[in-house]
């Protein structure tokens, strides 16, 4: 369990004990491994990761395991999600190419969206992807397919040229711009489609837990209560925020996606 | 090294956790195994055989309109064809009926002034045999009854048809005459 629910249990209020207050930090977001196997330790978040998986083929293999052509409302459900992402992203980003990748795309956004959602299940309560690790692992698939794509469309030098090059540079901005070009291409793409994604649930989660504490931290018999009061709505408040900020980080992390495999099919950008 | 790194993840959460990251991949190994191999090959089958149920009808609907739009426009042309022909034919038909009925008022004029000048010959002939047969018997008859009156016979025929030229000439002059005193 997290360092601040047990400060919250612990009954540490404002008054009248006085005691300062808990405030959530990256201690929220290490958890006391559940088991271990030797120097291996088994967290909640891995728990998570798991479940979010469970539930992602559970569903999609309860939806569409037996596709029938009039679909019952799971089945319908599950294309809806389906042809959001094959009409509006992969259609839409890569064109016609971009068919190959919709299990892709849909098992980013999917598995992406489930993970944050689980922020504000109740007993979760814990975005996964607030763990850097799975953001990066998410963020290497994309870009190793990336550079898979680039290389595997262009051969090798056309594939360097798509990394580096733009057409009609004058000469002395050369250096500098292959160099920039490079440095995005290669690098700061994978990290920023990481670090967003990680930094929006880690910020997500901070504020939800942030105003929980503080209102418990808050409510004692005294004027106090109206803090807490208003914490508490203001965390009922952010959480319904975060519903669709995951959502959003979900769609975008994908919408990234497809935009790197149409970058890598195209011919320069 | 785990433990180091799971330390260090504490103090920097920009250091991925190896064994998270390794969960991680595997997770999504497995949700895009199951549903890239087989689930959404499933459904994009399931919503291919849709659209072709849905569109397909419509194309087919689409396929017979034309169809029948095609068959109305030749209908159409045919008609008009024929239109075209039928006055084409009638206007033939009445420049040729004009002309036979040309032909035919020009042919009868033609026989008909054709009956009148034979009628006019024919007229003339009989006028002129009568007026010779006549004149003959008129001339033996008076012969005949001049020689019974001066009981001479007048035989000889050149003195004789002499005398009776002279006689009809009178007889005509007489007769202009009577006529101018009329």
């Amino acid at each position: 369990m997290s360092t601040h629910k047990l400060l919250a249990e612990s009954g540490c209020h404002i008054t009248p004990s006085g005691c300062g207050f808990p405030a959530p930090g990256l201690n929220s977001f290490n958890f006391k491994p559940i088991f271990s196997i030797g120097s291996f330790d088994f967290t909640k978040p891995m728990l998570l990761a798991l479940i979010c998986m469970v539930i992602v083929v559970g569903f999609f293999w309860a939806a569409f395991s037996k596709p029938k052509l009039v679909p019952g409302k799971l089945q319908l459900v599950g294309e809806i999600g389906y042809t959001f992402i094959a009409r509006g992203i992969a259609r839409d980003v890569i064109g016609k190419k971009g068919d190959k990748f919709v299990p892709f795309l849909t098992s980013i956004f999917f598995f992406v969206w489930i993970m944050n959602i689980m922020s504000i299940i109740p007993l979760a309560q814990f975005p996964v992807a607030s763990r850097f690790a799975y953001p990066v692992a998410l963020a290497l698939l994309v870009w190793l397919t990336y550079m898979y794509l680039t290389f595997k469309t262009h051969g090798f030098k056309g594939g360097v040229k798509n990394l580096v090059w733009m057409e009609g540079l004058p000469k002395p901005l050369i250096p500098l711009i292959v160099f920039l070009e490079f440095l995005q291409n290669v690098i700061t793409r994978p990290f920023t489609l990481a670090v967003r994604l990680w930094a929006n649930m880690f910020a997500g989660h901070m504020l939800i837990v942030m105003f929980s504490v503080a209102s418990w931290y808050l409510l004692t018999p005294s004027i106090m209560t109206a803090f807490a009061g208003g914490s508490f709505i203001l965390a009922v408040g952010m959480t319904a925020f975060e519903v669709l900020i995951q959502f959003l980080q979900a769609y975008i992390f994908t919408l990234l996606t497809s935009l790197y495999i149409s970058g890598a099919l195209e011919e320069g950008h | 090294m785990l433990k180091f790194m799971a330390e260090g993840a504490a103090q920097n959460p920009l250091i991925p956790d190896t064994a998270e990251l390794i969960i991680g991949l595997l997770c999504f190994f497995i949700v895009f195994g199951v549903l890239g191999k087989k689930l959404l090959p499933n459904i994009q089958k399931t919503l291919d055989e849709r659209h072709d149920a849905i569109e397909g009808g419509l194309e087919r609907a689409e396929k017979a309109q034309a169809e029948a739009n095609r068959t109305l426009e030749e209908y159409k042309a045919q008609l008009a064809e024929a239109r075209h022909e039928a006055a084409r034919i009638t206007e033939h038909a009445r420049e040729q009926g004009a002309v036979i009925i040309a032909e035919m008022k020009e042919e009868g004029q033609r026989q008909r002034e054709a009956i009148i000048t034979a009628g006019h010959a024919q007229i003339d002939a009989d006028r002129r045999q009568v007026t010779t047969a006549l004149r003959q018997d008129v001339g033996r008859i008076a012969t005949d009854l001049a020689g019974r009156v001066v009981g001479e016979s007048l035989e000889d025929s050149a003195r004789q048809s002499r005398i009776i030229d002279r006689f009809l000439d009178e007889l005509d002059a007489k007769a202009s005459e009577s006529a101018g005193a009329k």
